[in-house]
């Protein structure tokens, strides 16, 4: 057992820094009126400590100038907090647009990472310095957290949908990353490891992966093999939507209401395409519960963001001789690697 | 104030019938709360047991003692217990069943078969509850978070359920009571604004017993019916939706904490102008503190979910009605400090007990300031810093509070002294070890210790080895108390009708009372906590 006892933690991200001086501003306000409190009631135990057994002290009933005080003070150091709090809040949830997107998958009771590139991992990420990195995450069966302390970033990973969060790490190491969200027997073995790598480093450890394929191109193998081709085909008329440059567009449903086209929406409409109905088109395809597993709904996702919105001239075609340009998000080149075999947990 | 009466100690509450049965059916209120105080004090060193195996557990990084599935149950069974058979009812329905009549100068409570009723509906569903942890526990978290419990547990979830569903049944009954007591069987001269504080924190509580309890029961009843029927309510894969759970859990188990410190804030109303011999520092304050408190708890609950997948607008607006809910805490904190200016101060035990509390309450109160702020919530949420927020208000605060109220009231309960030496030693020991035990566990959270960890990686440990060593230090805080009142039951000195020279009309009484508390109805002509009003009665003493 180290004995050393240790009160602060690694800031390894863009907004660790923020935070702890959040944290430490909110301890010494906090502190200092703790103390405040206890000096008062040790003052007034010693000073006006019983003497006699008759004594009776001056009966003073209250006092509404002090009430005032005490209300609206705290009430305004407590809005200022609440500011912050919030704008850092925003902060840590609002990822920037050219952060490289990374996909997750929780189970129980591991994590499965897949780059854009194709590269899969488990219980490790590696990434590089100094990039924001998105993380886009649905959980196979129950709900898990992604936390990872260095960063000072923490979110939920529910089944049936996406969340996201993002981080950049700004220095190179390696960081604890744990479930935070109690989610059965191992929960506490649910723990991996984010590799912060120098951006040549990160460039070595991309090219000694072997490539089998971007996200992408495998979405798009997949598109093929369960035959969605053959109605969402992007020439002529069709009985389906044209799925080129949906995601991220506004979706008129048949019953009037108008949705983000997003990840979470994606996939809901492959599993069971009768949950919402675009106007203009009647329910014809077939449910997919239970035939596509959550990886694969990813490269699927992956393949249907590609190629949307179209980058101008460079399309793929429906028989998907050409690779779809996903790269404009990766973080490495592009089918270059395929990491399954992780390094053991170091430290 | 009435003039003290001295009864005839020989007749009271405790020796005018005797036998079992005169316990097992009587509806005397003062009874029933010593028939709570019976329940509970099992279900304490039962949930505390539970503590103490959690804390061997994390001596070591890798789990001194058990595996992750048994460990997973510890936690579980430790919150299940603590929360709903401990903490819930631990003040309202001993001290509260006990005080709220006589500090109203009644008879008893509204509806005296109803409270016995839920004295025996409380205990049915202790009973299933420990039946499932006898047939093997349940591992969900006391939270039972979907679609964890409804699909994946293979453990004993609908009987835990089922059992906290039916105590419900008792807190609803118990609220009610107290409601309908407050507001019809009030003495004569007992105004509103002449109410003790303890009554207006009860009043409070009630109602959020009456108002929250049903939204945990239909909540646990859809847990399980999606168990048993696979009816698509939480689990997505059935087409449910899990963050709706937690909406509905917190709903009531946000509201629910309020129910467990506000009758702390109630007797601690009491003791400080009791041992500060001073009327409560700006009553009317505290008082609308009590019912602001009530009313803004239940707006509040989305703060617990913040990481939850919810959206972030939503999340403002709960961070910044949370941080509204502080301020009537806030007010409370200073009120009962300026009671204490230029007061005479006691150092008897009930009120080293209250000191602590306002101590431990205000380390734990600011540290949900820091709960409250969303982007610092972000890293520490689902840590060993919410476990370390919540332990400071429920044990620094509740549990120190109970105590500190069995103290001062136990002259009246059982007519005997408890030895004064010995008590105030106590106190500063349950003061020491609490501050040793969760201490630790805000810098482990701060540093990212994940709550609900049977192992762990070792940089955690010595903070873990501290907060260990300091419960085996509460958990004798907790054995004395407990030692030397029974003692005292039959050996302790006995006690005047008011010991402390305090207000109230339960110490115009005789100590015990007798079975219908006053031998006359009293009548009330001034405010509580005037102890000029008594000056003779202190002459005299």
């Amino acid at each position: 057992m180290t004995t050393h006892l240790r009160f602060a933690t690694q800031q390894s991200s863009s907004v660790a820094g923020e935070y702890d001086l959040l944290f430490w501003i909110l301890t010494a306000i906090c502190g200092i009126v703790v103390l405040g409190i206890a000096a008062m009631i040790a003052y007034s135990a010693l000073r006006y400590r019983r003497r006699s057994e008759t004594e009776l002290p001056e009966q003073i009933q209250g006092g509404i100038k002090l009430e005032l005080t005490w209300t609206i003070v705290p009430l305004i150091l407590f809005m200022g907090m609440f500011a912050w709090g919030a704008r850092l809040y925003f902060e840590i949830e609002t990822p920037p647009a050219n952060a490289a997107e990374i996909y997750v998958v929780g189970k129980q009771w591991m994590w499965k990472l897949q780059h854009l590139d194709g590269a899969r991992e488990i219980n490790e990420l590696h990434v590089p310095v100094g990039r924001p990195v998105k993380l886009i995450m649905t959980s196979q069966d129950v709900i898990h957290s992604f936390f990872v302390p260095s960063f000072r970033i923490k979110q939920d990973v529910l089944p049936g949908r996406y969340t996201t969060i993002w981080f950049e790490a700004t220095r190179a190491g390696e960081f604890h990353l744990f479930c935070a969200e109690y989610c059965g027997a191992k929960h506490s073995g649910m723990i991996g490891w984010i590799h912060a790598m120098e951006p040549r480093n990160y460039q070595e450890w991309v090219e000694r992966g072997a490539a089998e394929g971007s996200m992408s191109s495998m979405g798009e193998k997949m598109f093929h093999q369960f035959a969605c081709a053959n109605c969402h085909h992007f020439e002529g008329p069709a009985t389906c939507p044209n799925l080129r440059g949906l995601y991220g567009r506004q979706v008129q449903l048949k019953d009037g209401q108008i949705i983000t086209a997003d990840e979470t929406y994606i996939r809901e409409s492959i599993l069971d395409p009768a949950a919402k109905i675009v106007a203009g088109y009647d329910n014809v395809m077939p449910n997919f519960t239970g035939q596509v597993s959550e990886e694969q709904l990813t490269q699927l996702i992956a393949f249907i963001k590609a190629i949307s919105p179209p980058p101008g001239g460079d399309q793929p075609s429906s028989t998907g001789s050409r690779q779809p340009s996903e790269r404009t998000n990766g973080i490495g080149e592009p089918g270059s690697s395929s990491i399954t075999g992780s390094r053991p947990g170091v430290r | 104030m009435i003039p003290a009466v001295e009864v005839a100690a020989e007749r009271n509450y405790l020796n005018e019938e005797t036998g079992v049965l005169s316990w097992l059916f009587t509806t005397d209120h003062k009874r029933i709360g010593l028939l709570y105080v019976a329940s509970i004090s099992v279900f304490f060193f039962l949930g505390g047991l539970f503590a103490l195996l959690i804390r061997l557990q994390l001596l070591t990084p890798n789990g001194l003692l058990f595996d992750s599935e048994t460990y997973n149950k510890l936690f579980t069974m430790h919150g299940i217990i603590m929360v709903w058979f401990f903490l819930i009812p631990s003040i309202p329905n001993t001290l509260g069943n006990f005080l709220i009549p006589m500090m109203l100068g009644a008879k008893d409570v509204a509806f005296p078969k109803l409270n016995l009723l839920s004295w025996y509906v409380f205990n049915l569903g202790a009973l299933v509850t420990l039946y499932s942890i006898f047939r093997g526990g349940v591992d969900t978290g006391w939270t039972f978070y979907t679609p964890f419990s409804t699909t994946f547990s293979t453990t004993y979830v609908i009987a835990a359920a089922a059992g906290i569903f039916i105590a419900g049944f008792s807190s609803i009954m118990t609220g009610l009571n107290f409601i309908a007591t407050v507001h019809r069987m009030r003495a004569p001269g007992m105004t509103w604004f002449r109410l003790p504080m303890f009554i207006w924190s009860h009043y409070a509580t009630s109602l959020i017993l009456v108002l929250a309890t049903p939204i945990l029961a239909v909540t646990l009843l859809l847990v399980a019916v999606e168990r048993i029927f696979q009816v698509g309510i939480f689990d997505p894969a059935l087409g449910g939706d899990p963050v709706l759970f937690q909406h509905m859990f917190w709903f009531y188990s946000h509201p629910a904490v309020y129910i467990m410190i506000l009758p702390a804030m109630a007797v601690v109303s009491e003791l400080v102008p009791a041992f500060s011999r001073k009327p409560l520092f700006g009553y009317e304050f505290v008082a609308f503190a009590s019912i602001s408190i009530a009313a803004i708890g239940f707006l509040v609950w989305g703060h617990h979910m913040f990481t939850a997948g919810t959206s972030p607008y939503a999340a403002e607006v709960f961070s910044f009605l949370s941080y509204l809910v502080a301020v009537p805490s806030a007010i409370k904190v200073f009120n009962w400090t300026a009671t204490m200016y230029k007061g005479s101060i006691s150092w008897d035990t009930p009120m080293l007990y209250a000191i602590g509390f306002i101590g431990l309450f205000a380390i734990g109160g600011v540290t949900g300031l820091f709960l409250a702020a969303l982007g610092i919530d972000v890293h520490v949420q689902d840590t060993y810093f919410v476990v370390g927020h919540f332990h400071f208000i429920m044990v620094g605060g509740t549990v120190l509070a109970y105590l500190g109220g069995m103290h001062y009231w136990w002259p009246k309960i059982s007519g005997k002294m408890y030895p004064e030496g010995l008590a105030r030693l106590s106190a500063l020991v349950a003061f020491i070890g609490f501050i040793l035990t969760f201490f630790p566990q805000y810098i482990l959270g701060y540093l990212g210790m994940p709550r609900r960890y049977a192992v762990y990686p070792p940089e955690f440990q010595v903070w873990h080895v501290l907060s260990s060593a300091g419960a085996s230090i509460l958990g004798i805080g907790y054995i004395l108390p407990f030692c030397y009142l029974l003692w005292s039951w039959h050996y302790g000195k006995p006690a005047p009708p008011n010991p402390w020279k305090s207000t109230g009309l339960e110490w115009k009484t005789s100590s015990p009372p007798p079975k219908h508390n006053f031998e006359e109805t009293p009548v009330v002509t001034t405010g509580p906590y005037q102890f000029g009003e008594m000056k003779e009665e202190l002459d005299l003493g």
